[in-house]
């Protein structure tokens, strides 16, 4: 199923500058596999090898703030990846 | 080899905020960057066997570690496709994520596109094609002693745990050690498949037992460029030579900081050889008392040099400020070019690039008002 993502400033570099992009999975983690196929690289800034959420990255599926990456998400849900606010 | 010192002569400085290059020497010398501007740079490095190609370290605030190529000499950078990363668990226990690509080296000079990378927590990582792409280690990274050499990356810097120092026998591609702080000095004579403590003979204070195998913190460690068998390391307890060629089966450090004026005492981070003379190499001492500032001693910023392999040690404060000037020079933010007389550069975190043209014997200030600087690495292509 198709979801939208909207992505942070800091992941412009990745996605050749576009903010709006669309991607298909059933999962938070799912998304963001798909999200790299289409922009290599993008999912490790996110994720770490060991598939853990980098710290300082918050995801949200609509207005809910999730921490978990398997967690689903329906279709024509926007799912937001943006850069914590951290450091002051 | 040497090399004089000319108009194309390039310090490469790593600092808090990005990438610098300061290229010329003297009047003529201009800075360039920053590079990746608002990244932290811990290493910066250009390729002594092809001169070409850049590489530089990268921790985002968000975004984690990461690797950047220049093949034109800083003016544009690619990210590496694939960074250094630690393999997945391989049980359900905790496994090691790279939280920032520490050290950068290039390999032997008959493997014109090998690199190799320490990072934190303490992992070795070797790229085969000019620092794109990376694969672990797995003599070291997936070692069954990597969880005891290392306190499974719990014990380090303020940063956290690195693998730094990582040094190629010129000699001999397969030869190489490796430096944990903490973890020890460790050995490897097939290229990284196997590996062995060598830390017989230094101090670790901090440890329950005088004599443990591994768990020191040597700060920086050489193998002396005039002569591999010979090794230099300043560590968290002190300076020290090994002399490899001894065969000995278990070979030992000396401890040649006992030499240093006791005032001054023989704590530091960098140690810097002469590329020529195997007796000589430069420290700069910092404030190791019972709470570690880890300052320029009592204020006073000092190089000291050794001539004869630590046996006798000389101040080198010409033009270094008399007082009141609380430095910290950073394991990899001191450095030396090929030149004649040779040339000695050194970064403070506090922002300021000094340099000699005689071999420390007098000092003047190059650059300042710069981020934290955590590397300060000389090309002289």
């Amino acid at each position: 199923m198709s979801v939208r993502v909207h992505v942070g400033s800091i992941l412009h570099g990745y996605t050749g500058g576009a903010s709006e992009l669309v991607a298909e999975g059933a999962t938070l983690r799912d998304v963001l596999s798909d999200l790299d196929r289409a922009h290599p690289g993008l999912l490790f800034r996110i994720v770490d090898e060991q598939g853990a959420l980098r710290p300082h990255v918050k995801l949200y599926v609509g207005d809910r703030f999730v921490r978990e990456l398997g967690t689903r998400v329906s279709a024509g849900a926007t799912v937001h990846v943006l850069q914590a606010l951290s450091g002051g | 080899m040497k090399t004089s010192r000319t108009a194309s002569s390039t310090l490469l400085i790593g600092t808090a905020k990005g990438g610098f290059a300061l290229e010329g020497i003297g009047r003529a010398a201009k800075l360039r960057g920053p590079f990746l501007f608002g990244a932290k740079t811990h290493d910066l490095r250009a390729d002594p066997r092809s001169g070409r190609t850049w590489l530089m370290s990268s921790t985002g605030g968000h975004l984690g570690p990461t690797i950047y190529r220049s093949i034109d000499r800083g003016r544009t950078w690619s990210e590496a496709p694939h960074p250094p990363r630690f393999a997945p668990a391989r049980r359900k226990t905790a496994a090691p994520s790279v939280k920032i690509n520490f050290w950068l080296e290039p390999g032997h000079a008959d493997e014109p596109d090998v690199w190799y990378c320490g990072t934190s927590p303490q992992g070795l990582f070797r790229s085969e094609d000019g620092g794109q792409t990376w694969r672990g280690v797995d003599g070291w990274n997936r070692n069954p002693a990597w969880e005891s050499w290392t306190s499974f990356g719990r014990d380090g810097t303020p940063d956290g745990p690195v693998l730094h120092s990582i040094q190629i026998d010129p000699r001999d591609a397969r030869h190489m050690t490796v430096s944990c702080s903490s973890g020890g000095t460790f050995e490897s004579l097939d290229q990284g498949g196997s590996w062995r403590p060598l830390n017989r003979g230094v101090a670790a204070d901090f440890l329950p037992n005088p004599d443990a195998e591994y768990g020191h913190d040597p700060h920086c460690m050489r193998m002396h460029p005039a002569d591999p068998d010979r090794w230099y390391q300043q560590n968290h307890c002190g300076i020290y030579r090994l002399d490899r060629a001894a065969r000995a089966k278990t070979p030992s450090w000396t401890r040649i900081g006992t030499r240093m004026p006791k005032a001054v005492g023989d704590i530091g981070f960098p140690i810097v050889p002469h590329p020529t003379d195997a007796d000589t190499v430069w420290v700069i001492p910092m404030d190791g008392r019972a709470i570690w500032p880890r300052t320029s001693v009592d204020g006073r910023p000092a190089v000291y040099m050794t001539r004869d392999g630590g046996r006798s040690w000389r101040r080198q404060d010409r033009g270094l400020p008399r007082s009141h000037a609380y430095w910290t020079v950073l394991r990899q933010a001191f450095t030396s070019d090929a030149g004649e007389p040779l040339g000695l550069y050194f970064g403070t975190t506090s922002g300021e690039l000094w340099g000699s043209r005689d071999a420390g014997g007098s000092w003047r200030r190059l650059l300042a008002h710069l981020p934290r600087i955590y590397s300060v690495r000389w090309s002289g292509r």
